[in-house]
């Protein structure tokens, strides 16, 4: 595929297989069988106008903005043809609007047609600036318009969710959106309605009713996780976002290249900001990872960086008033020091640092709680988790890179995609897109294993294998008895098993996974809900694991760590530590004298009343935090850290691909986690060598990965538990938009989160009414009932949603055994 | 030589007492400058008081001097500030830097933004040679109210634009005034 220098050059070039030799605009070229002509052209430099074309989105032919002369066998065609439908053929002879003035005025007519009922009022639209009717009416349109009559109006802007507002006016019906909408996202929620000059956008809500102008989708919001690509695809200003309308323009912001801190997907994203203050974020275009698209939570939920209640100041508890106060860094660091210092010469201090990490703070942490604090007790997992993840994530997951194990690119080649405990759209949404895409175009087969047919199995065009919660393992171990067919397919090249954070709860599973991976040789991917999950067990935030996934009792590798850290040999410790339910145990029981506590709401842990009592035991509570917390409420030190945008770092995605980002916003005085806990370390007389990210990771850097293979899982499968009369087997798992400390102050978003409902099979709602009361021997939770295709006898509900924190107001998690009765009218 | 030529040159001096003087007596009497003078900023209001300002930033983007900060707002039902969708929430002139070349008129699509021939601009502190918006807006006339208020004047922006003059002349403004030139009148 390459472009000829000259012609005759290229007359005596051979054609390869599958390509064809065409000219445009004069100029000889070899092109690969399909490709559309717009797209050859680009190639050449050439750059035809168009508005519908998007190289991710089926042809359309909407927009008739790329017409170009074509030529064929020597006969040229009557009329001008759209190049962004009509692929390459050998011999064709084709001109743009550079050569030819027939494709040149043919444009120059479309775009007057397409600008008849444009309102022009770039001044108030969102796009003036940075948009391609704007950029391209000035390239290839006239000065003067010959339309003399009155422009079609309509009300405008028609919100068709809380988050997107549609402006028919502007919309040139070039059907991105729809297609998108219907190709991409799967939720077709949006589409064209009426016909001729009427023909408009519009959704089910604005279609129901005559009259067009007095109605709103308001109140009926639709449910897509994607919607905000519409925006970003949109070539005129029809669509624009309830949050970044008229914040500012083009020219105001300052872009810069981000990595998504929201899931462990790890998208590319472009920051723009204005003046210091974060006004909007975009997709960036990653080919390998998310392509162009980004999901709503990555797109808005970036201001709990702005709240107002954001800790900028150190603060240290005034031992007389019991009231945290303003104290220099100075002080504030000295006192962490005495206190931690103290612990860790008595009875011990311990760090929880939760999943939000990046690469590099998680390291210093780790760093830190070995040679500060002389201890192993750390952990990441602030959700439940086991023994069992431990094994599996040092025997399977850790040193997997996109080198060695699944990728992206292998999901959208798979023939076969099992999800197990994993709700991909909820969950990965990035990973939910390309394995709609793989499914739609290539045929992947997608089988969940779950408990309802959630929107994910239908937009993947999958099927479900669905079991009791808690039953999981057993259906994996079942998978070659019962479904042989299923097994036959796992045993194909290229098969792929994902498994989610979920599992966890699930006793025997990723032991079942191991072995059904090793027979079948399906490869394996463990898919963390958090972005810094991957990251955090790189760095060996874990108490078994060194940086690198070296075992904390393997004495070379202790020796290993030792003398890159330059410390004295045998200065580590040698017991496996505490995992996160140990400490929090162990603190509440008085064994501990200090928590180091990274960004951890004690609502996510497995037990969250006894992590409250842990912290409010007495041991000496350090808080590294963004904004206040349950943690800080405790804290005796609270040390305030820097958001994504205000430092530097890396995440590592569920592929293992190392995620690199830069300061957006400099110099706003914030600190990493990693240069706060540096600091911490001269003042424990233990140097980290953390001062930046970048000097963190070059420390990191001198461990590499030297995972050890062996220890995988064995843990036998429990059985499903069996729920008694008006009880049910609670399912969970949380939903993308949710109540996630993350998306506070985004009310535009928070409106399109889906419904929060609690379901249940037809025969166990039975009798119910229209709403459940789910409790436990802690609290319950009442939600609407909405019925769907689980087991008898199992309850879903929404993990932290509005109404139904399951952690905190029931205590039990996914898997428990729980009280069901009717919850009464409303 | 004649005897009177010693005292010939106080005749030039006694004729000019009698002539009309060039001198301008400012600051005593009034800041003179030519009607049409580009002087600093004025944001103009529409007949009822509302803003026609839309804070669509042109005015910034036009400006060579980066002298003008723009951040536009949304107009609610309930607090109108413009007809339309969109209203200048934050304008702010910086004279500081403004070399006073009028682009930013000429870019101004809604006639919001005019220089009046008010030139004065120089102080002792810094932080005052930044005109808010408070200070750019032109002085309500008679038949004008305080922005937020609903549409006066027509059902939507269309009417302010397409009919403003007559508009003007039903709500009250003195005849031969337009409502640009409102603050020279005013402070006269």
């Amino acid at each position: 595929m390459t472009i000829a220098p000259d012609k005759s050059a290229t007359a005596e070039t051979p054609v390869p297989e599958g390509h064809v030799r065409l000219t445009i605009d004069g100029e000889e070229v070899i092109a690969p069988k399909g490709e559309l002509l717009i797209r050859t052209a680009e190639r050449l430099g050439t750059v035809i106008p168009r508005f519908c074309d998007h190289p991710l989105l089926d042809p359309a032919g909407a927009c008739r903005q790329c017409l170009v002369e074509v030529e064929m066998n020597g006969r040229p065609m009557p009329k001008p043809q759209a190049s962004c439908t009509m692929t390459v053929a050998d011999g064709m002879v084709v001109k743009t609007q550079l050569t030819s003035p027939v494709a040149d005025k043919a444009q120059q007519g479309v775009m007057e047609l397409l600008l008849i009922n444009h309102p022009l009022d770039c001044p108030i639209c969102d796009k003036g600036g940075e948009c391609p009717l704007q950029n391209q009416a000035m390239a290839h349109g006239r000065a003067d318009s010959r339309f003399r009559d009155r422009k079609r109006t309509f009300p405008k802007p028609l919100p068709i969710s809380t988050q997107v507002l549609l402006d028919r006016e502007r919309c040139v019906l070039c059907q991105r959106c729809t297609r998108f909408s219907d190709q991409i996202a799967g939720d077709p929620f949006i589409d064209l309605l009426e016909r001729g000059a009427h023909q408009q956008i519009g959704t089910a809500e604005t279609a129901d009713v005559f009259d067009l102008a007095s109605r709103t989708s308001s109140g009926k919001p639709f449910h897509s996780y994607f919607s905000g690509n519409t925006i970003q695809i949109c070539p005129v200003g029809a669509l624009t976002s309830a949050q970044y309308r008229f914040r500012s323009r083009p020219f105001d912001l300052v872009s810069s290249p981000n990595v998504c801190e929201h899931c462990a997907s790890g998208c590319a994203g472009r920051t723009d900001y204005r003046r210091g203050r974060v006004m909007r974020r975009l997709a960036g275009d990653d080919p390998e990872v998310n392509e162009e698209w980004l999901c709503d939570k990555g797109r808005f939920a970036f201001r709990y960086a702005q709240a107002a209640d954001r800790l900028r100041r150190p603060l240290v508890r005034d031992r007389e008033t019991g009231r945290l106060e303003e104290a220099p860094w100075t002080e504030a660091l000295r006192v962490a020091a005495e206190g931690l210092a103290k612990a860790r010469d008595g009875k011990g201090a311990a760090v929880l640092t939760g999943g939000r990490l990046t690469v590099e703070d998680a390291y210093a942490y780790s760093k830190f709680a070995r040679i500060a604090l002389r201890t192993n007790d750390i952990d990441f997992r602030a959700r439940a988790h086991s023994p069992e993840e431990l094994d599996f994530l040092a025997s399977r997951v850790v040193g997997t890179n996109p080198d060695n194990g699944v990728t992206y690119a292998e999901l959208e080649n798979a023939p076969l995609v099992l999800c197990v405990a994993f709700e991909p759209e909820e969950e990965s949404p990035i990973v939910f897109l390309r394995l709609r895409k793989a499914a739609r175009n290539k045929g992947t087969k997608v089988v969940h294993v779950g408990q309802w047919s959630t929107p994910a199995v239908r937009k993947t065009f999958g099927e479900l294998l669905a079991c009791v919660p808690g039953g999981e393992a057993a259906a994996i171990e079942g998978i070659a008895e019962h479904a042989t067919d299923l097994d036959e397919q796992l045993q194909q090249d290229g098969a792929v098993v994902l498994v989610g954070e979920r599992a966890a709860e699930v006793p025997g599973l990723f032991s079942a996974l191991h072995r059904l991976s090793s027979r079948t040789g399906a490869r394996l991917a463990w898919v963390p809900r958090r972005a810094g999950e991957r990251g955090a067990l790189h760095a060996g935030a874990l108490p078994t694991l060194l940086p690198g996934g070296r075992a904390v009792t393997d004495a070379d590798a202790r020796a290993e760590v030792e003398r890159t850290w330059g410390v004295e040999a045998g200065a580590l410790p040698t017991e496996p530590g505490r995992d996160t339910a140990g400490i929090v145990a162990a603190a509440a029981s008085g064994e501990l004298d200090a928590l180091l506590v990274g960004g951890v709401d004690p609502d996510d842990l497995p037990d969250p009343a006894l992590a409250r009592k842990a912290l409010a035991a007495g041991c000496f509570v350090v808080s590294l935090e963004l904004r206040p917390s349950a943690v800080t409420e405790y804290a005796d030190v609270v040390l305030p850290i820097a958001p994504v945008d205000e430092k530097s770092g890396s995440y590592l995605n569920w592929e293992g691909r190392r995620r690199e980002f830069s300061v957006t916003l400099e110099g706003t005085g914030a600190l990493p986690d990693c240069r706060v806990l540096d600091t911490l370390g001269v003042e424990m007389d233990a140097d980290l060598f953390t001062q930046t990210p970048e000097a963190a990771w070059d420390d990191l850097s001198r461990l590499p990965t030297r995972p050890q293979r062996n220890g995988a899982p064995d843990v036998p499968h429990a059985q499903p538990p069996a729920p008694g009369s008006g009880q049910a087997v609670l399912a969970t798992w949380r939903q993308l938009l949710d109540d996630g400390s993350l998306q506070v102050e985004e009310p535009h978003l928070a409106g399109t989160a889906r419904r929060v409902v609690a379901r249940l099979s037809k025969a166990t709602a039975e009798g119910l009414g229209d709403r459940v009361t789910v409790s436990t021997g802690r609290g319950s939770v009442t939600l609407p009932v909405e019925v769907a295709d689980l087991p008898d006898g199992v309850v879903w509900l929404p993990g932290n949603s509005e109404g139904s924190k399951v952690r905190a107001s029931l205590g039990a998690g996914h898997g428990a055994v729980v009280s069901i009765a009717a919850g009464g009218e409303r | 030589m004649g005897m009177f030529d010693p005292i010939k040159g106080f005749g030039v001096t006694f004729s000019n007492m009698f002539k009309k003087v060039a001198t301008e007596e400012y600051p005593e009497i009034g800041a003179p400058a030519a009607p049409r003078y580009h002087g600093r900023h004025q944001l103009n209001r529409h007949p009822d008081g509302l803003e026609k300002c839309v804070g669509c930033e042109l005015c910034a983007w036009a400006c060579p001097a980066d002298a003008i900060y723009v951040e536009g707002g949304d107009n609610t039902d309930e607090e109108r500030y413009s007809p339309g969708e969109r209203y200048g929430k934050d304008y702010q002139i910086n004279y500081l830097r403004c070399i006073g070349c009028g682009l930013c008129i000429e870019a101004c699509p809604t006639r919001s933004l005019t220089m009046i021939n008010f030139y004065e601009l120089a102080d002792d502190d810094r932080q005052k040679l930044i005109y808010t918006k408070e200070d750019l807006l032109a002085p309500l006339l008679p038949g004008m109210e305080q922005p937020p208020h609903p549409m006066r004047l027509g059902d939507d922006e269309q009417d302010y634009y397409v009919n403003g003059p007559d508009l003007a002349r039903g709500r009250g403004v003195p005849e031969g005034e337009t409502v640009e030139t409102s603050e020279e009148k005013a402070m006269q």
